[in-house]
C-alpha cells in the first residue's frame, strides 16, 4: 500500500466500497474525507478539545455524517474549534466493523466473489445471472442490518423548499447557491440514510479478517 | 414467586419464537406484547439477536471450528450449536444437523427418547454424537431460557408464567414429551396450548376487544395452519355464556405432516430437471442453495401484481460466481400448475385424501402424508367433523355434506404467499355454495410467522384471569383395547374392543370417573396396552365399550408396571384388578392411572413407552 504506483481499478473499486461504508458510519472519517474534498489534508491541524475517542453524540455535532437535525444548533457553536484541531484519534471499532459488513455481504451475497472475479471475460447475461445472486443477497444483508430510509420522501424531479436553518448534513445545495434560505430547487437525488446499524457481536478470539472460510469438502 | 412477565414460546418444527407480555404494563385488553429477539450465532464466531430461531441442532466435529467459536454470551464454550448457524453449517453437512426434531417427537413408531438424531447415513462411520427427539427439543427451550435469563437477568425465564405451544393434532404421548422437555430444561410450570389456538388467541389480541364485533354467536371458525413442517387444522365455535360471546374449540384435525418446505422441494425438483435437460448436474449444495433461490420464487410469483417469471440463479460453491452460476427461471404459470394444483386443487367437499398401501420396506423416516392435496386433507376434516356443532346452543343444525364453517383464520408462513390463501378460500366457498351455505369470511389482522408464539403470551396472560379464553377441553376421547371373553377358536386372535377411559372435552385441572371395569395386571411385569383415539365419539363416557375398533384411531400402545409390595401384599406374578381413570394435568397434559381397591393404590400409566 506504500508503494507510489496509482492503484489499480479494482483496487480502486474496493477502495471505493470500503469507503462509502466507512462514510456512512464513521463520522471521523466522513470529516476526513471532506476535508480531502475541499483539498485539504485528511487529518485536521489541530487536535480535538477531548483526545479520547469521544461518544457518537458529541461527536455528531463536529462530523458531517449524521443526518439527524437535532445537531444543527450545536454545530454552529462548535464550529471555531473545529477549525484548530489538528488529531483524530479514530475509533478502533472502525476496522472490525467494515471487515465484518464485508463478511456479511460475502455470506449473504457473494459479494467479495463478484468483485474478485475478472468479469470482462463474460457475457453481459452472465454477469446479469450473478447479479442477482448479488443483489438478492447483498440488499436483504443491507435490509436487516443497516436499514436504509430516503432522506427527503419527495420523488426525484420534484420542487422542494428549504427553510432557513435546514440540516445541511442531509441536505447539500448544488447549483445556483446564492442568496438567502429559503432556498427551492429540484430534488436532484433523494440521499439515503441509515436509520439504524444491527451488526453481529463477536465472540472473543474471532477473525475478522477472514471474511469467507476455505471450504474443504471430505 | 410473583411473575413479571407472561411468556409465550413457539416451539415450531422449523422456527422457534418468544413472546411476552410485561404483566406490570398491562391492563385489560390493553396488553404490552412483544416479540423478544432470541441471541443466537449468525456466524462462525458472531452472534445477533433475531426474532425468530431456526429449530436446528448442529453437531460439530471436535476438530471442525475453532476453539471458542461456539461461545454465546452465557457461556463460555458449546459442543453445539442451535439457531441459524446450526441451519447453514447443516446445509453443507447434513449427516451433523438434527432437523424436524418436534415431528419426531410426535412420531409415535420410534422411541423418542433415544439417540435417533442425526438419521444413521449411510457414510456414518459411528463417530457422530446422537440426541434424542427429546432432547433435541429440550436443548432448543434452554437455548431460549439462556437468551432470555442473559437478557433479563432479574426475571429468570423459570419464574415467568410459560405456555409453550404444540400441535392440536399432537397425540397424549407427544404432549406428555413436550411438558418433559420444559420440565428438562428448567420450565417446570409451563403450560401447553394448541398451536391453532394460539393463532386466534393472537388475532383476539390484536383486535383490541373489537374482535366481539367480527364475529357473532352460531360463528364456527376454521383455523388452518400451514407451517413449514406440518398442516394443522382446528375448529373454534363462537359460543355465548351469560350474555357473553366465548369462543369453544369444537375439533381438531389430524396430524399432517405436510408444509410449506415439501413445496420449497417441489419447485426444486421441477428446476433440476430443467437444469438437467441442460446438461447440467447439481451437487447436493447446490440442490440447497436451488430450494432457497425456489423459496425466494415462490413469495414473488404468489405475491399480487407478481411477474410472468421469476429468474433462479444457482451459484456454484466455488468463489467463481459468474462463470460457475446456473440460470433459468421459474413462470408463473409453472408454479400455478406445481403448487396451486399440486397442493392445493379444486376438489370436492367429498374427496378424500389419496393413500396408498405403504411398500414393505420402509427406511425408518417421518411418516410423510402422502397426499400433497391440502384442500382434501381439509375436506376430510370437515366431513368427518359434520356433528362438531351439534351439542352446542345457538348452532343450526348441519345440512349439508360437511360442516360449514362461517369465517376462516390463516397462520403459517406458507400463507404468506396471497394466492394460495385465496384458493382455500375459494375452495371451501365452493363447497358451502354447493351446499347451499353462505360463504365464508376471511378473519383479517393475522400475523402469520408470529402469530403463535403472541397469541401463547396472550393465553399466558389471560389464564392469570384477565381477558376472553377458548374453551374446549381435550378434543379427543381416548380407549384403551380389551380383550372380548370368547371361547378360543384355534387360529384365530381373540376380537378386540375399546374401552373408554377419558371422555370428549376434558378441561385442564379435572378428572374423569374411573371406568367401571376391572382389568387384571399382574404385578411386576409390564403390562401394555393397545390406546385408541376417536376425534368425533363426543358421547362416549368412560366404561363406554366400542365393538368396532376400526372406528378408532390406533396411537402408540401404553404400559403400566405395578411394582412388586411385600408390604402391600402384592407379589410378583399376583393379579391384581384395577380401575383405570384419566386426568387433564394443569400443564395440559393427559394422565392415566391404575386404582386398586384401595384408596391408596394408584399406578402411573405411561404414555411414552420406551421401545
Amino acid at each position: 500500500m506504500s508503494e507510489p504506483t496509482l492503484p489499480g481499478f479494482f483496487t480502486r473499486f474496493f477502495l471505493a466500497w470500503a469507503a462509502y461504508f466507512r462514510t456512512l458510519f464513521d463520522a471521523q472519517f466522513a470529516a476526513g474525507v471532506i476535508r480531502l474534498r475541499e483539498g485539504k489534508p485528511a487529518l485536521p491541524e489541530e487536535a480535538p478539545k477531548n483526545k479520547k475517542a469521544p461518544k457518537r453524540a458529541s461527536e455528531s455535532d463536529e462530523s458531517a455524517s449524521d443526518g439527524d437535525g437535532k445537531a444543527s444548533e450545536g454545530s454552529k457553536k462548535d464550529k471555531k474549534p473545529e477549525e484548530k484541531k489538528k488529531e483524530v484519534v479514530l475509533r478502533e471499532a472502525g476496522p472490525e466493523a467494515a471487515l465484518q459488513l464485508l463478511a456479511l455481504l460475502q455470506r449473504e451475497g457473494r459479494f467479495v466473489d463478484f468483485l474478485e472475479e475478472d468479469v470482462s471475460s463474460f457475457s453481459d447475461a452472465q454477469i446479469g445471472a450473478a447479479a442477482r445472486v448479488v443483489h438478492d443477497g447483498c440488499r436483504k444483508a443491507i435490509r436487516e442490518h443497516l436499514p436504509i430510509a430516503p432522506v427527503r420522501s419527495e420523488d426525484e424531479g420534484a420542487r422542494v423548499k428549504l427553510e432557513k436553518g435546514f440540516d445541511a448534513h442531509a441536505v447539500r445545495l448544488t447549483g445556483n447557491v446564492t442568496g438567502e434560505a429559503p432556498f427551492t430547487g429540484t430534488l436532484a437525488h433523494r440521499g439515503w440514510k441509515v436509520k439504524e446499524v444491527k451488526l453481529p457481536k463477536m465472540t472473543e478470539g474471532h477473525d475478522a479478517t477472514i471474511v469467507a472460510p476455505a471450504e474443504v469438502e471430505v | 414467586m410473583t411473575a413479571s412477565y407472561a411468556i409465550g414460546i413457539d416451539l415450531g418444527t422449523t422456527h422457534s419464537a418468544l413472546a411476552y407480555v410485561d404483566l406490570d404494563l398491562s391492563e385489560g385488553e390493553d396488553v404490552a406484547l412483544h416479540v423478544k429477539d432470541v441471541a443466537q450465532h449468525v456466524g462462525v464466531g458472531q452472534i445477533e439477536d433475531k426474532k425468530l430461531l431456526p429449530s436446528f441442532l448442529y453437531l460439530p466435529h471436535p476438530g471442525e471450528l475453532a476453539p471458542g467459536a461456539l461461545a454465546l454470551p452465557w457461556k463460555a464454550d458449546h459442543a453445539f450449536t442451535v439457531g441459524e448457524l446450526a441451519r447453514q453449517l447443516g446445509a453443507k453437512t447434513p449427516m451433523r444437523l438434527v432437523s424436524s426434531a418436534k415431528s419426531w417427537l410426535g412420531h409415535g413408531a420410534v422411541d423418542r427418547r433415544a439417540p435417533i438424531l442425526p438419521p444413521k447415513t449411510m457414510q456414518d462411520e459411528g463417530d457422530i454424537p446422537r440426541v434424542s427427539p427429546l432432547e433435541a427439543s429440550t436443548r432448543y427451550l434452554a437455548h431460549l431460557r439462556d437468551a432470555w435469563d442473559h437478557a433479563n437477568p432479574d426475571a429468570p425465564l423459570a419464574e415467568q408464567d410459560v405456555v409453550i405451544t404444540v400441535p392440536a393434532s399432537f397425540d397424549p404421548g407427544a404432549r406428555e414429551l413436550t411438558s418433559e422437555a420444559a420440565r428438562l430444561a428448567g420450565l417446570e410450570h409451563a403450560v401447553l396450548l394448541e398451536e391453532p389456538q394460539a393463532a386466534l388467541y393472537s388475532w383476539v389480541q390484536r383486535s383490541e376487544g373489537g374482535w366481539r364485533k367480527q364475529v357473532k354467536l352460531g360463528d364456527v371458525i376454521l383455523v388452518v395452519d400451514l407451517g413449514g413442517g406440518t398442516s394443522d387444522m382446528s375448529l373454534i365455535a363462537v359460543t355465548e355464556e351469560g350474555g357473553n360471546l366465548t369462543l369453544s374449540r369444537v375439533a381438531v384435525g389430524d396430524h399432517i405432516l405436510l408444509g410449506g418446505d415439501n413445496m420449497d422441494l417441489a419447485l426444486a425438483a421441477f428446476v433440476q430437471k430443467k437444469l438437467e435437460q441442460q446438461g447440467h448436474k447439481l451437487d447436493a449444495w447446490q440442490m440447497g442453495a436451488l430450494v432457497h433461490a425456489c423459496r425466494n420464487a415462490k413469495e414473488t410469483l404468489l405475491a399480487d401484481g407478481a411477474p410472468d417469471a421469476a429468474p433462479i440463479v444457482v451459484p456454484t460453491r466455488g468463489s467463481k460466481l459468474i462463470g460457475g452460476s446456473l440460470r433459468t427461471e421459474l413462470t408463473a404459470k409453472e408454479i400455478a400448475e406445481l403448487l396451486v394444483e399440486g397442493f392445493f386443487p379444486v376438489v370436492a367437499a367429498s374427496d378424500r385424501p389419496l393413500s396408498r398401501p405403504r411398500t414393505g420396506l420402509r427406511a425408518i423416516g417421518l411418516p410423510y402424508a402422502q397426499d400433497a392435496a391440502i384442500t382434501r386433507h381439509l375436506a376430510a376434516f370437515l366431513g368427518k367433523q359434520i356433528d362438531a356443532t351439534e351439542d352446542l346452543a345457538g348452532f343450526v343444525a348441519q345440512k349439508g355434506a360437511f360442516l360449514h364453517p362461517t369465517a376462516v383464520l390463516f397462520n403459517g408462513g406458507v400463507l404468506k404467499a396471497p394466492m394460495l390463501a385465496r384458493r382455500i378460500l375459494e375452495v371451501l366457498n365452493q363447497w358451502l355454495e354447493a351446499d347451499g351455505a353462505p360463504p365464508a369470511r376471511l378473519l383479517e389482522g393475522a400475523d402469520l410467522d408470529l402469530a403463535v408464539a403472541r397469541g401463547a403470551a396472550y393465553y399466558a396472560y389471560v389464564r392469570r384471569g384477565k381477558g376472553v379464553r377458548i374453551r374446549g377441553g381435550t378434543a379427543k376421547s381416548y380407549y384403551v383395547g380389551i380383550e372380548s371373553s370368547m371361547p378360543a377358536v384355534p387360529g384365530m386372535e381373540p376380537p378386540l374392543s375399546a374401552l373408554c377411559i377419558a371422555p370428549f372435552g376434558m378441561e385442564e385441572g379435572t378428572h374423569a370417573e374411573a371406568a367401571p371395569q376391572e382389568l387384571g395386571l399382574v404385578v411386576g411385569e409390564h403390562v401394555s396396552f393397545r390406546f385408541f383415539e376417536s376425534a368425533t365419539r363426543r358421547d362416549d363416557r368412560p366404561g363406554t365399550v366400542v365393538d368396532r375398533i376400526e372406528q378408532l384411531e390406533e396411537l402408540p400402545s401404553i404400559e403400566a408396571t405395578l411394582p412388586a409390595e411385600p408390604s402391600a401384599g402384592h407379589r410378583s406374578g399376583d393379579i391384581v384388578p384395577v380401575r383405570l381413570q384419566a386426568a387433564v394435568t394443569e400443564l395440559g397434559t393427559l394422565r392415566l392411572e391404575a386404582i386398586g381397591n384401595k384408596a391408596s393404590e394408584r399406578w402411573k400409566i405411561e404414555l411414552d413407552v420406551r421401545r
